[in-house]
């Protein structure tokens, strides 16, 4: 008998052992995580999974939305293959560690630009450009007659946890001298079922998942959302700090996507502007653009035609937030602060030269 | 063979101590490298956020870690009446299922088995999201105030988040600990019911004097498996919006950034209450254990 255990615990503990020392991580030397992906032939890139119109896990089981497209346009610069991603899904507290674990190469998940995330004394990442402005507002009922933030006073607000939104909503109404009992859930689809069953006065998240939570409601046009805005919520992509290489292919396939819009260059016409560059040795900022001079993708450790890559696979920026948040989408969100710059938005490209 | 014995000891447990600091090295190395050094500081700091219920004085411009005391008190304050409750219930129902009445009988087998099938996450949503906020305003004699905001019970007030919890918990432990007395009753030989009932004595009073002090020992080790499960368990009232440990703990590492330190701490907190548990749960062992020899 005694015999027996021993020999067990004996094979469980080399059993573990051999484990323990399998999962032992390599000392690498620091390479960019660029020539890693490239090396791989595929993207991990962390999504939400569970935001209609940024990151959902359909029915048939294909990743949509606008956090989503970022992460093919990544796919497609980086190795040639919008389809060679592997999305992982992560919680709000998951995230950051995800990323600094090397768990994931990209974080595209409605992911708020803020200074503690990005310096070295926070979180130590590294952002892109802003692919949606965003701000945190406050869902009501209509029928309650409840206008403004104080009209709130003292009410209970549902608000999901592990997210700026939780301080957001504590600045605002403390500076405003306003008392309320938040109402705390982890995730978002539990802050709807909490404020629908009439636990909270309000709701509260960003605007855009407040538009893409009503858009699942039996009645939508019942709820509205209040003109004050809490915060202002940049949402970006966003790698590990400290690796350039990487940060800046993130950062220009962005703006590829911005500057495409810009040009008018679509999914559709993009071959055909190609070779329509290419026959027409005057268009040089064109041709710059689609990588057909100037070498700007080796640069960046890219293809030189990085962006012709991801215009064929997501079209341009305007397309991509027409495909997912577009009138025409149960979403729906008007494009706002979202529009391209000359035409009133926040949306502007550096120049590619 | 002994010494063969002996030396296999020795060895394993040399290689286990070896593993363990292998273990602490490899964090420690990769912390190093992803640059990500434990660091307490922000424990100092003010929280910002705002809890909807604590049992003493708290404010968003107090620190995270009085932040994270309130949230272990919020826990502490569920797990201790969800201890109480469900050892209560369980008791009945186990005895129940080994009652005379037939009712009874089926009806407490009935319970264990609908209960023990269904995950308890969905229990909670459950008991939250359909019972309690489906409640509709109902004073009951003036005592006890029903509402989807909250109960309140003899002027004390109770959320409905915790009610749910404490609901849930205590229907969930209450089966297990029902099939654990079961298990003790049945174990206690046929022989005792016979004779206490030659005595005379009734069968709920048999049961009580007779039959489960003998069935203790056997009933108690089980039981301590059951309250730490419970305490445990109890880190899924987040799903339901009560301020837990482990609410309060998801949005400081949200906040702060700091996940390992954050769920170090969680780990470290639920590793002293649960040690606090099975320590008080030995002791009542010993003493029950003793007891026992001593009346033979």
């Amino acid at each position: 008998m005694f015999r027996t255990c021993n020999r067990l615990l004996v094979g469980a503990t080399v059993g573990l052992a051999a484990l323990v020392s399998g999962c032992a991580s390599m000392d690498g030397a620091s390479v960019s995580r660029l020539d890693l992906v490239k090396q791989r032939g595929e993207l991990l890139c962390g999504v939400s999974g569970k935001i209609p119109g940024f990151s959902f896990l359909s029915a048939e089981g294909v990743y949509t939305g606008l956090d989503v497209d970022i992460c093919r346009a990544m796919a497609a610069a980086f190795v040639g293959d919008a389809k060679k991603v592997q999305y992982r899904p992560l919680t709000a507290p998951e995230r950051f560690t995800a990323l600094r674990s090397g768990e994931i190469d990209l974080l595209s998940r409605n992911t708020t630009w803020t200074l503690s995330r990005d310096s070295a004394g926070g979180n130590g990442l590294s952002f892109g450009p802003v692919v949606f402005h965003d701000g945190q507002g406050l869902l009501v009922p209509e029928a309650a007659g409840i206008r403004s933030l104080k009209d709130l006073s003292g009410k209970a607000i549902c608000v999901g946890s592990g997210t700026t939104t939780e301080q957001n909503l504590n600045d605002t109404f403390a500076a405003e001298g306003i008392p309320y009992t938040p109402i705390k859930y982890q995730d978002l689809n539990q802050v709807v079922g909490g404020y629908l069953q009439g636990r909270c006065a309000a709701m509260t998240s960003d605007r855009s998942q407040l538009a893409s939570a009503r858009s699942g409601f039996a009645d939508p046009e019942k709820h509205v959302i209040l003109a004050d805005r809490l915060s202002k919520e940049p949402l970006a992509p966003a790698v590990v700090g400290g690796d350039q290489t990487m940060a800046d292919a993130m950062t220009w396939v962005v703006l590829a996507l911005i500057e495409a819009e810009e040009r008018g260059i679509t999914q559709a016409n993009v071959d055909a502007m190609v070779e329509q560059a290419e026959a027409d040795a005057s268009q040089t900022a064109l041709r710059r653009f689609l990588g057909i001079d100037g070498g700007l993708g080796s640069k960046l450790g890219l293809p030189d035609d990085f962006v012709v890559q991801v215009i064929r696979a997501t079209g341009n920026y305007g397309e991509i937030y027409d495909r997912h948040l577009g009138p025409a989408t149960p979403v729906a969100i008007p494009r706002g602060a979202n529009r391209l710059a000359e035409d009133g938005g926040l949306m502007i490209a550096p120049p590619f030269t | 063979m002994r010494r063969r014995s002996l030396l296999l000891q020795v060895g394993v447990a040399a290689l286990l101590l070896a593993l363990l600091a292998l273990l602490v090295n490899n964090l420690a190395v990769n912390l190093l490298r992803t640059g990500l050094g434990l660091d307490f500081g922000w424990l100092g700091r003010p929280s910002g956020f705002a809890l909807a219920e604590s049992a003493l004085p708290y404010s968003p411009s107090d620190s995270y870690l009085w932040a994270l005391t309130i949230g272990w008190l919020n826990s502490l304050k569920v797990i201790a009446a969800g201890l109480v409750l469900a050892t209560l219930l369980g008791v009945a129902a186990g005895a129940a299922r080994s009652s005379s009445n037939r009712l009874l009988r089926s009806l407490a087998g009935g319970y264990v088995a609908v209960i023990r099938q269904v995950p308890l996450l969905l229990q909670l949503l459950f008991w939250y999201f359909v019972a309690f906020l489906g409640l509709p305003e109902t004073p009951i004699g003036g005592l006890i105030q029903l509402s989807n905001q909250g109960i309140s019970m003899l002027g004390m007030p109770l959320s409905v988040e915790f009610c749910a919890v404490l609901t849930g918990l205590t229907v969930f432990t209450g089966a297990s600990i029902a099939e654990i007395v079961r298990g003790g009753v049945n174990a206690v030989p046929r022989g005792q019911w016979e004779a206490f009932r030659s005595l005379g004595l009734s069968e709920g009073l048999g049961l009580r004097r007779i039959v489960l002090p003998q069935a203790l020992p056997a009933i108690l080790p089980a039981l301590t498996s059951q309250y730490l499960n419970l305490a445990k368990n109890s880190t899924l009232a987040i799903a339901v919006g009560y301020a837990d440990l482990y609410a309060v703990s998801d949005t400081t590492i949200t906040q702060t950034g700091r996940a390992i330190e954050g769920f170090l701490l969680l780990l470290i907190s639920f590793l002293l209450l649960n040690l606090l548990i099975s320590g008080g749960m030995a002791g009542i062992n010993a003493t029950v254990l003793g007891r026992m020899r001593r009346s033979r």
